[in-house]
């Protein structure tokens, strides 16, 4: 009798992170548990960021000054998602688009919905849909998905990455 | 630079989506045996071993330069690991050739691999920040709102994409190592293809592949009459943070410096007159013509135009991804390499079927991160 051949076999590994805030991001967090867009200026380009990072990765230099921004936004561009993800936050398709707020100048990536995908365009302009209070906790997930408002796409020259083009 | 450096050697192994036959030892072993064969060289003529190789998260062996140390005959000699996401295998080369110019050593055996199959890939770079929804599928989904934004800023045709993703494909018919090979492929079989990231299909994207990739480099007094050098007439890397205000991640301020910087210091004036080939890192087929602007080959939002004319087929004016490119072959760390050795096998007349007659100067081109890591090298078939 012919033993059957070990070519492979399945060796897991998981591993728990214990994520260390600091000091910026802990601001951040507390501030969107309450359901607030808190960002920050860099002191030499006044460029802002949101989520912000503590520093200006273009100066290199701390950014302290806080700026309150509003959860209204524009679609700087986006993809429909055909594939599923291993913890995904939501089945696909859904749409994941960069949303640049109003004030902000650089964009995070969330969902957009509330709209035919088809629908969706660069350059529209979108407003979070926020889940109910009762589940809010220190996350940008609090935000269910952007979606669209009653306002003209926003002249796509307006756009940060329009600036080279 | 003080010396001058050749690529005399390269190898690399069939790369498929799963190589169960052997370990990644033994994967390695294989591109490297192959490049001294090549070189005609000996294990003991090598001075130095450069390991390079994408996130330790896709097969979950941490530092493998250690456990591949014996495979790699490294024992009592340096070995150096270098790690630049995607765009690794260039920056091997280059911090290969880097320790041949700097006189230190004679001759350096430079060795990249990737097994996808023994876990996914997809799923390590499907993260995001521990408060952020996950959302991001994989590199595809971090791309594609680029190539859409690359596509509306210049009004560029939908058909542009599928363009690339045939090409490269029937150039991998050719290039007996290329993991995809696929004899029918046609415009309306990469439109039908199942839509992966909307606008981009299953077959506008690369493969998951298993695959390694070696390279000898020689000084110039090690270099043998019969070894065909490829001489390095310059290399060069520039990264940028993944987000800062203003950013332009269509056309990242990275990769045009790092262009610049390759064609100054090989006295390239006119790039796209100048050289005769490029393999340029192209894992997703829009990439072809926003690279070709990046690298200054096209003016701005006319990149998919030297696309559309052909001129970047095999037979065109200035072909690019002879061997199938990253699209028909996507060993993650050993596509830079690849690209890098690629170039160098036009230069050296070594490239078989998909040889572009004549060539003489060619461009490695490589990225990584989130379009933020560039590594590019120019290799001649006469010294510079």
């Amino acid at each position: 009798m012919s033993e059957e051949k070990i070519l492979e076999f399945e060796a897991p590994i998981y591993f728990k992170y214990s994520y260390t805030a600091g000091k910026t991001t802990t601001s951040f967090l507390n501030s969107i548990k309450k359901g607030k867009l808190v960002g920050q200026k860099c002191p030499k380009c006044r460029g802002v960021y949101v989520p912000p990072r503590g520093s200006c990765p273009k100066d290199g230099v701390a950014t302290e000054e806080e700026i309150e921004l509003p959860d209204i936004g524009t679609v700087e561009s986006f993809t429909i998602n055909y594939l599923p993800i291993p913890g995904g936050a939501v089945d696909p398709p859904y749409v994941s688009a960069n949303i640049i707020l109003d004030g902000a100048d650089l964009a995070f990536m969330h969902i957009v919905d509330g709209i035919d995908h088809s629908e969706v365009r660069v350059g529209m302009r979108v407003k979070a849909h926020w889940k109910p209070k009762n589940e809010w906790k220190a996350s940008l997930e609090n935000i269910a998905y952007f979606q669209p408002i009653d306002e003209p796409d926003l002249p796509l020259n307006h756009l940060s990455d329009e600036k080279n083009a | 630079m003080s010396e001058l450096a050749a690529v005399v050697g390269m190898g690399q192994t069939k790369h498929s989506s799963k190589n169960g036959e052997v370990s990644i030892a033994g994967l390695v072993r294989e591109s490297a045996e192959k490049a001294l064969l090549d070189a005609e060289l000996e294990w003991e003529d090598i001075d130095a071993v450069i390991l390079g190789k994408a996130p330790d998260m896709f097969e979950g062996v941490m530092m493998p330069e250690l456990y591949l140390t014996d495979a790699l005959v490294a024992n009592n000699k340096p070995i150096l690991r270098v790690h630049t996401a995607g765009s690794v295998g260039g920056s091997t080369g280059i911090v290969a050739a880097s320790y041949i110019q700097s006189g230190m050593f004679e001759r350096v055996l430079v060795s990249t691999f990737e097994k996808q199959s023994e876990s996914n890939a997809m799923w390590a770079l499907s993260t995001t920040v521990p408060y952020a929804p996950l959302i991001n599928a994989g590199a595809g989904g971090y791309f594609t709102p680029y190539m859409r934004e690359y596509k509306r800023r210049f009004n560029v045709p939908e058909h542009i994409g599928r363009i690339v993703a045939v090409k490269d494909r029937l150039n991998a018919l050719k290039n007996p190592y290329a993991h995809l090979h696929i004899p029918d492929i046609n415009l309306e079989m990469v439109e039908k293809s199942p839509m992966l990231w909307d606008p981009l299909t299953f077959l506008e994207s690369c493969p998951s592949s298993d695959g390694a990739c070696s390279l000898v480099i020689s000084s110039e007094r090690s270099v043998t009459d019969n070894q065909l050098p490829a001489w390095i007439h310059s290399t060069s890397m520039r990264s940028e943070p993944t987000m800062y205000a203003g950013r332009d991640a269509v056309n990242p301020q990275a990769g045009s410096e790092c262009a610049k910087d390759v064609y100054k210091k090989a006295g390239i004036k006119d790039p796209i007159k100048e050289i005769d080939c490029a393999e340029i890192y192209v894992p997703f087929s829009w990439y072809e013509p926003m690279w070709l602007e990046n690298l200054l080959l096209a003016d701005i939002g006319q990149g998919w135009l030297m696309t559309e004319k052909g001129h970047t087929s095999l037979e065109g004016k200035f072909p690019v991804n002879m061997s199938g490119g990253v699209l028909s072959s996507n060993p993650i760390g050993a596509s830079g390499l690849l690209r890098f050795g690629e170039a160098a096998q036009q230069v050296r007349n070594k490239a078989g079927e998909y040889q572009v007659q004549g060539a003489k100067l060619a461009l490695g081109h490589a990225f990584g991160g989130g379009a933020q890591f560039f590594a590019m090298w120019i290799v001649g078939a006469n010294k510079p």
